[in-house]
């Protein structure tokens, strides 16, 4: 069965009247929302529609169904945005669906991610309850920080029905450096010294074996002349990429247009110096991969030939953790997830009854003892 | 003064700490009865300096078992109570708890014990061109612990935010004794943000052992810009052009009359005495890119009402501007031995109007009131001074700043931008957030702590 609330109150009477209750916005992430064939399903992909947007005070507030790609619109018009460049906007991604799956697009290396833009939340919790969280001002240390709470939250602890982000002034102009280096090892040496020298990039991605791509944004002045700047320390075979290419180039790394819909994607966060170990175990089969944001998040395209339970396999040894964002139903988190044992207590307070689904990296039994003497 | 009998708990305590680290004699608790916020004082049991993560665990599950309420302490510096002892409690004081356990600036991270102080991050990070960006006025003194419990703030929040957005892991443990890693290395993660929700929950959920901070590198150059102002108010709108203009600066402080007469009887700080208000715009970044935008923000300034602009010439100039900004609130010390710290935010564009009324309520409380804030992010520090030995008048200021709070409110803003609602301003956390927000805090607290003994009597109504 599928609920289509338009208001925060059938939110509430959706979760309510039901003890097993799954959440999906426009399901432009359909391994995010993997609902089994006779599950209850609020679609809050209705609930949509800006509440409040004065540009001059650089925040707005939205319904949680409200289309990502809107909302930049209408930012656009005042030269502004949100620089972690939400993914599958074209796709028609919803804010909502981007906080729910914390995913961030190459923007994210300037400014930041989802967690350091959204600043309110409004969300109903398992009771049924609307409960706000955060406020509309781009400063607030009042109460438990709820609104970074649901970044990444899947839909496991609470219905989102609106959220408030703070925006930034858009850059006025963009150039793009591809520098070719012979392999990976130099690749991400020229990274890592990129990304600890006193450069403002906007994006930091690096596609093995040896490209790097390397986004300035600012002044449209001097931009050519910082560019040079960059393309000088990063050496190597360097060439500049400006206009409308530029700007597609980044659209499609947003939108991944790279992996084949039918082919699992998968997020992997990281670091750097992580980055030798899996890339090895990825070209040994030949998973397609490219890391972004500064070495910081691994995107990892999981051909159709390959078992999911492999990668989850190769994530485990080594220590990281996995989010199939698109791909087979009923497999989202893979490898190793920190904090299981906080996260589940946090499930408890927000959704007591159990009416979301249950943390998926959670495989200790709700009844298993805690530690705690 | 109290002399009880010795808790058994305390006798416990005696099995995991020698003698010079269980404090228990009057004159051994005395500088433990109270942080930065004076107004409040109360007597703990017990002190204990653990030197040891394991020593701190051991310590929260016996205060678990025991049902002993305990107070995680850095250098005491709360501006809301945070680190107020609970009468007969314990105070656990993490400043020999000082570790940097780990420096790696290729992953531009730092990985430290809760006593670290915020400034030693940066002075290790130095070497290496990296800097942790949250700089509240307290920073060369408070510890990382303590930014983590109530989410600190600064003057460069503006570009960068808080204390929470430069937090990637944490390892922690639970007011129930638990154990638990959260975050990571990566700026990025797979599930719920739950470094989020504990960095601002103000010592409720239990203590941070280790914390992994994210680095930056430190920009290129600095320009920083002061204005003057014949009225403060003018001043708040200044600001609201300057973020319209689509510059964005690192900083954008305001200081009133009072706040710059005393910085400037502090420390010569070189401000204009006359004005009514000035304006520290700072631009951080490229040297191409900043002398671009600062031509566009000189050109706002000047066409925003400012009588007179200087430009800082170099660094020592720099570092004097920001001398006087950061040492205002110990500077007021010599215009009122008394004196409320207030904090709240309000919509950037409503700066103007939030200030006026701040005036109003001067006049009509017959209180000097100085204002010295983070006017970028909306974020005021009204400074209420009175005077204590006067009967009924530190009543009044309590009742001035309460009614600013309730206009940050009333204008769509915050009763805290950075110190935390503590001890302060657990009455208007309810104007603030309705009885189902408040519910589904306690729970989330009592499912971390179910016997509500960590920092207890904080963040909630009594």
């Amino acid at each position: 069965m599928i609920l289509r609330p338009r208001t925060p109150e059938e939110v509430q009477e959706g979760v309510r009247s039901h003890s097993r209750v799954w959440l999906r916005g426009s399901g432009s992430k359909p391994a995010l929302s993997p609902a089994p064939p006779d599950a209850v399903i609020l679609d809050l992909s209705g609930l949509a529609g800006m509440l409040e947007y004065d540009p001059a005070e650089f925040t707005f507030s939205a319904l949680a169904g409200t289309p990502v790609a809107d909302v930049e619109a209408l930012l656009a018009g005042h030269r502004q945005y949100l620089p972690f460049d939400a993914p599958f906007a074209r796709g028609g991604a919803t804010i909502g669906g981007a906080v729910a799956a914390g995913l961030a697009g190459p923007g994210r290396y300037r400014y930041g991610g989802v967690r350091d833009f959204v600043i309110g939340v409004q969300l109903v919790d398992g009771e049924g309850a609307l409960i706000r969280g955060g406020g509309r001002v781009v400063k607030n240390a009042a109460g438990f920080d709820l609104p970074k709470l649901m970044v990444g939250s899947l839909g496991l602890l609470s219905a989102l029905v609106a959220l408030s982000f703070k925006v930034f002034p858009r850059p006025e102009a963009y150039a793009t450096l591809r520098v070719d280096l012979p392999d990976l090892p130099a690749a991400l040496a020229a990274l890592v010294r990129l990304a600890t020298s006193r450069f403002d990039l906007e994006a930091l991605d690096l596609e093995p074996a040896g490209r790097l791509w390397v986004r300035l944004g600012g002044t449209a002045v001097p931009l050519r002349q910082r560019v040079e700047g960059v393309r000088a320390f990063v050496g190597g075979q360097a060439e500049v990429l400006e206009g409308p290419e530029e700007q597609r180039l980044w659209e499609d790394a947003r939108e991944f247009t790279w992996v084949p819909t039918a082919v699992p994607l998968v997020k992997v966060p990281l670091t750097p110096k992580r980055i030798p170990g899996f890339d090895a175990a990825l070209a040994s089969v030949g998973a397609e991969r490219r890391y972004s944001v500064g070495g910081n998040v691994a995107w990892v395209a999981w051909a159709e030939g390959l078992r999911l339970a492999d990668l989850d396999h190769v994530l485990s040894a080594q220590g990281l953790s996995g989010l199939v964002v698109r791909g087979p139903l009923g497999r989202s988190a893979l490898g190793t997830i920190a904090g299981a044992a906080f996260a589940r207590r946090v499930k408890v307070a927000l959704d007591p009854a159990g009416r979301f689904p249950p943390l998926p990296w959670d495989t200790t039994a709700p009844s298993a003892s805690r530690e705690a003497s | 003064m109290r002399q009880a009998t010795t808790p058994g708990w305390v006798r416990s305590l005696a099995r995991v700490y020698p003698r010079d680290r269980l404090l228990t004699r009057p004159a051994e608790l005395a500088p433990y009865e109270s942080d930065a916020l004076t107004a409040f004082r109360a007597r703990p049991a017990a002190v204990v300096i653990p030197l040891t993560q394991e020593e701190v665990v051991e310590t929260v599950r016996l205060c678990h078992r025991e049902e002993v309420p305990f107070v995680a302490r850095g250098s005491g510096t709360s501006l809301s109570g945070g680190s107020l002892p609970v009468e007969g409690g314990l105070v656990i004081a993490l400043n020999r708890l000082n570790r940097i356990l780990r420096l790696d600036p290729e992953e531009r991270l730092a990985v430290v014990e809760p006593g670290v102080i915020n400034l030693e991050v940066s002075h290790a990070a130095a070497p290496y061109g990296l800097y942790f960006a949250p700089d509240p006025s307290s920073q060369p003194v408070c510890t990382i612990g303590g930014n983590v419990a109530f989410n600190s703030g600064g003057a460069h929040c503006l570009k960068y935010g808080m204390t929470a957005n430069h937090v990637l892991g944490l390892k922690v443990v639970l007011a129930d004794g638990e154990v638990v890693r959260i975050g990571g290395e990566s700026l990025e993660m797979v599930g719920p943000d739950l470094v989020g929700i504990f960095v601002g929950s103000e010592g409720l959920f239990g203590i941070a052992l280790e914390i992994t901070l994210r680095l930056l590198p430190r920009p290129e150059v600095y320009r920083t810009l002061l204005a003057a102002y014949q009225s403060l108010e003018v001043a708040g709108d200044a600001v609201a052009q300057v973020v319209a203009a689509g510059v964005l600066p690192g900083a954008i402080e305001i200081m009133d009359r009072l706040a710059i007469q005393a910085a400037e009887a502090a420390v010569a700080a070189g401000y204009p005495k006359e004005a009514a208000a000035i304006l520290i715009v700072e631009l951080e970044g490229e040297a191409l890119e900043v002398e671009a935008s600062f031509d566009r923000l000189r050109a706002v300034i000047e066409a925003s009402g400012a009588y007179e602009i200087r430009v800082a010439t170099d660094e020592a100039d720099r570092a004097r501007i920001w001398k006087g900004r950061k040492e205002t609130f110990s500077a007021i010390g010599r215009l009122s031995t008394d004196y409320i710290t207030g904090d709240g935010v309000v919509p950037r564009t409503r700066l103007g109007p939030a200030l006026a009324e701040i005036e109003r309520l001067s006049a009509q409380y017959g209180l000097r009131v100085a204002n010295v804030f983070h006017a970028g992010d909306g974020n005021l520090h009204p400074l209420v001074l009175y005077d204590g030995r006067r009967p009924g008048e530190l009543q009044r200021a309590e009742q001035l700043a309460g009614e600013v709070l309730r206009m940050c409110i009333r204008l769509g803003g915050s009763i805290t931008g950075e110190h935390g609602v503590g001890m302060e301003k657990r009455e208007y956390l309810t104007e603030m957030f309705g009885p189902d927000d408040i519910a589904v805090m306690r729970r989330l607290r009592r499912t971390m702590d179910p016997r509500e003994i960590a920092n207890r009597g904080k963040m909630f109504p009594a």
